[in-house]
């Protein structure tokens, strides 16, 4: 199945990207997709981040499903 | 009942988010506004720019108002917050509360600002002096993120 995970602001500039298709096998959590783009760059993903997946903060142990919106978010600054 | 969130990339007009909360039954309303200071942590600043996951930040301030708006009482509460190249003296965010009496609506208000800042996904960068760019990271961890 296919997310799309998408980074921002230092997260898309360590990685060199703000969004990715991951390739991933059915029922795959949100730690498997991170172990899989912590695989592919060389640019470490803090141990922890906050993720969200369609739009909602979740948790790495999450289940993920095809079409999933996988977001990255590094420190929250607004305000 | 006035309850909504925004993300906007033109100059805020604060007194027109005031406005909106006015109400004949509301005795006090609270503007709270944020603005982008010449300094942090001691290092001159010259502008900041503000980006964000859009759809998410704006179901989260909406999230936000709403929760504000039943814990207080049926507040009224409006949030607007600015993202794009903002200078120094720029109102980033703009957070209207009213209620029929005052401490209802400065708790509206000091709730919808911490959690703005605890939860919205956005992200600033300051610009320097020197041209550098850098991003804010409030928790002082540089690019590692605990478990919140």
């Amino acid at each position: 199945m296919t997310v799309t995970v998408l980074l921002f602001a230092s997260y898309a500039e360590s990685l060199g990207t703000s969004s990715l298709s991951l390739e991933l096998p059915e029922g795959a959590r949100v730690e498997d997709a991170l172990r899989t783009i912590r695989a592919r760059s060389v640019s470490a993903l803090p141990p922890k981040p906050l993720i969200a997946v369609n739009q909602v903060y979740a948790r790495v142990s999450d289940a993920l499903r095809a079409g999933d919106e996988l977001a990255i978010i590094p420190p929250v600054a607004g305000g | 009942m006035t309850v909504r969130a925004s993300l906007v990339t033109e100059p805020i007009d604060t007194r027109e988010v005031l406005r909106e909360v006015e109400s004949p039954g509301h005795g006090a309303a609270i503007l709270f506004v944020g603005f982008v200071r010449d300094v942090n942590d001691g290092k001159p600043v010259h502008g900041i720019d503000y980006t964000a996951y859009e759809a998410m930040a704006e179901r989260e301030m909406t999230a936000i108002a709403t929760e504000s708006a039943e814990r207080y009482s049926g507040s009224f509460v409006v949030i607007v917050h600015r993202i794009g190249e903002l200078s120094v003296g720029d109102a980033s965010v703009a957070i209207a509360t009213s209620h029929a009496h005052r401490d209802m609506a400065y708790s509206a208000s000091r709730y919808a600002i911490e959690q703005v800042k605890a939860r919205v996904p956005i992200w600033k960068r300051e610009h320097y002096s020197d041209g550098t760019r850098e991003w804010v990271d409030p928790t002082g961890k540089a690019d590692r993120v605990g478990s919140a």
